[in-house]
């Protein structure tokens, strides 16, 4: 196996708040190789955007970072303002979910592709236009050379993002984070998106994060999911293997809770009841004991770490997990 | 016109409604001749995507936007002629709940006043009336009065904003909710506790429900029948397991497909989806869907579709309706 392409060693992240110290992110491992894709499943507040914030170094400025993020060899924590600029665009490239905001509103989208491209890669303006030009094709938009010279108000919500993801791909990087990049899409226009990022994955050997709160995103596109409350990876394992069998109650409690299109009208859901915890009030135990329908008196003391399940790379973190064979049970 | 057969007496009747809005000079067609029927405790799901107009019919209903034409009979009575104090009591029986429940809360006042607020309006002077009813709709929705009734919104979460709304819909009695994306705003897991909440509330208080969503999911969850909408018109209209089942419009077949579903073992289908819809200022000529549609030819452009009963039950607007 080759050395990893991204090491989320220990990350913790605390962010200041009037009501006291907020752990967003709680001692965070991960790792990803190069052109696999992992997902990043959980529900707001769950410690996920923040997560990948910290491995873009973009947190906010009061922000405390503990850990490490081992990128392409290099401790990005460490790194000096200006080599992370010239590495964020080019080898580490983010699409965010709602793509009005992260496009500029009064730069046309052709300079907008075409400063990336020559502030990276050194290019000069026609061909740094005929490659914006190729890559707006790849992404699926229509007379993209008309496109260039248009604004992001007079593109549907669809194609800010083709454009987002193009920007994103024009430096070749060796990752791209995608923060629910299609949460604001609609659904005929989200499975477009994803089928474009699934292609250009393929065809340019990238990793990929996706960062969703919708397990059906990662389920036919991940190879890899972590599930993450409260800060934690809470289950971690490859996706076949983790849909396959479920260890955390968590992550079987949030599958069971989506509405699904093969069951009855009428049919009450089995939701979770109550609500994730207060994050500026953490918890002695497990996160999810107060939700949780398996806990018992260790899981209010003590907080579980991951542990290792038969599966290789499958990791959970639950004093009680959910057994499919009678008689092992916790 | 296109009447459908659901069962006698519907308890609202919207027939060939039209709403157009002005933009500049131009007009955007949001709803282009809508006919459907809802019959007392049924749920009706309104399923579309963003623009295809599902809100603006919602809101045509309870006379929040005005049709150009058109008619929304409601028990027998024609809204779209109502004006003033008949359409103020009648409002008292239609009510309505919104996508986001923070932002339709007053963040100033208390959640006991924002509940009581249609009774005061309603004209029900009897404060100890007016607190019995808060309490119980209160209660209803999950929520202990006591607790709730002198804090302000901010102090609650998204989920007990939407309860809060909900009791808020329900404080009149009403007979009929129309409900514009309940729960889109919310995370998986409360989404769930608040789709449950809903059905409760309607076999508690015997409500008809207008149930707008994009998520066809959900949809499914809660209504009996479904309106799949596309740019201002009605593709297909069905028994909810029916048309989940066997499509019959291509375009509910496009939409039932590019859902992501939550197992590895299904390959994601490569998106068949051609294109983006159209926009509502300049709507295709005949099947509004035909730009995006496999199956598309001549006819298609030149002849509008009509709902026509394709199986039992079920009507879609198609000229090639899936077999």
């Amino acid at each position: 196996m080759s050395a990893p392409l991204l090491t989320i060693e220990n990350v913790a992240v605390d962010l200041p708040t009037p009501r006291g110290n907020l752990r967003a992110v709680d001692h965070v491992n991960l790792s990803l190789e190069g052109g696999r894709t992992l997902g990043i499943v959980g529900e707001s507040g769950c410690g996920k955007t923040m997560l990948s914030r910290a491995v873009l170094q973009l947190l906010p400025k009061k922000a405390k970072l503990a850990g490490r993020v081992i990128f392409d060899g290099q401790d990005l924590v460490r790194l000096d303002a200006e080599r992370l600029r010239r590495l964020r665009g080019r080898d580490l490239a983010v699409v965010f979910q709602d793509p009005m905001t992260s496009l500029n509103p009064v730069l046309t989208i052709g300079t907008q592709l075409m400063e990336t491209i020559q502030e990276h890669l050194e290019l000069d303006a026609p061909v740094a236009k005929k490659r914006s030009i190729e890559l707006l094709a790849a992404v699926g938009i229509p007379a993209p050379e008309q496109r260039l010279a248009q604004y992001p108000h007079q593109c549907s919500g669809g194609m800010r993002q083709r454009i987002a993801i193009a920007i994103a791909l024009s430096c070749e990087p060796k990752l791209l984070i995608a923060d629910e990049p299609t949460t604001a899409l609609d659904v005929t226009i989200q499975a477009q998106i994803l089928d474009l990022l699934a292609r250009e994955q393929r065809r340019r050997h990238m990793a990929m994060i996706i960062i969703t709160h919708d397990l059906g995103v990662v389920a036919g596109r991940a190879d890899e999911v972590a599930v993450m409350y409260a800060g934690r990876v809470v289950e971690r394992a490859p996706t076949s293997a983790l849909f396959k069998r479920m260890h955390m109650p968590y992550t079987e409690a949030l599958l069971a809770a989506i509405p699904k299109l093969d069951t009855a009208p009428h049919t009450p859901l089995p939701a979770i009841s109550g609500r994730p915890p207060d994050p500026t009030r953490p918890l002695k135990g497990c996160s999810f004991a107060p939700r949780c329908r398996y806990a018992a008196g260790r899981c209010h003391e003590a907080k579980p770490e991951l542990m290792d399940a038969e599966t290789p790379g499958h990791r959970y973190a639950c004093f009680h997990p959910i057994r499919m064979a009678e008689g092992i049970g916790a | 016109m296109m009447q459908l057969a659901v069962r006698p007496e519907p308890l609202l009747e919207v027939n060939n409604l039209v709403v157009e809005y002005g933009l500049g000079n131009k007009t955007v067609h949001a709803v282009s001749g809508v006919s459907l029927q809802v019959a007392r405790g049924e749920t009706l799901g309104l399923v579309g995507e963003s623009g295809c107009g599902k809100s603006t019919l919602g809101r045509a209903v309870l006379q929040l936007r005005r049709a150009k034409s058109g008619r929304v009979l409601f028990d027998g009575e024609d809204l779209t002629a109502m004006e003033g104090e008949a359409l103020r009591k009648m409002r008292r029986r239609v009510q309505l709940i919104f996508q986001d429940p923070i932002a339709s809360l007053n963040p100033r006042r208390r959640i006991g006043d924002i509940v009581a607020e249609p009774l005061i309006i309603a004209g029900i002077k009897d404060a100890a009336e007016r607190k019995r009813r808060v309490h119980e709709v209160l209660s209803a929705v999950g929520l202990d009065p006591d607790l709730v009734a002198g804090r302000l919104p901010h102090e609650f979460s998204g989920g007990q904003c939407q309860r809060i709304c909900i009791a808020r819909s329900l404080v009149l009695n009403p007979e009929f909710i129309v409900c514009d994306e309940p729960v889109s705003a919310l995370d998986v897991s409360i989404r769930a506790q608040i789709l449950n909440l809903l059905e409760e509330m309607k076999v508690r208080f015997g409500l008809t429900l207008l149930f707008i969503a994009h998520d066809l999911a959900v949809v499914k969850a809660v209504s009996d029948r479904v309106a799949v909408m596309y740019l201002g018109r009605l593709c297909e209209v069905g028994p909810s397991e029916q048309l989940f089942a066997r499509p019959a419009h291509p375009y509910t077949g496009l939409l039932l497909q590019a859902i992501p579903v939550p197992d590895p073992d299904v390959r994601p289908a490569e998106s068949v989806a051609t294109g983006e819809p159209p926009s509502p200022i300049a709507p295709p000529s005949g099947c509004r869907f035909r730009t995006r549609c496999p199956r598309a030819d001549q006819r298609c452009s030149a002849e509008i579709p009509e709902l026509r009963e394709v199986v039992p039950g079920q009507f879609a607007a198609c000229h090639h309706p899936l077999a």
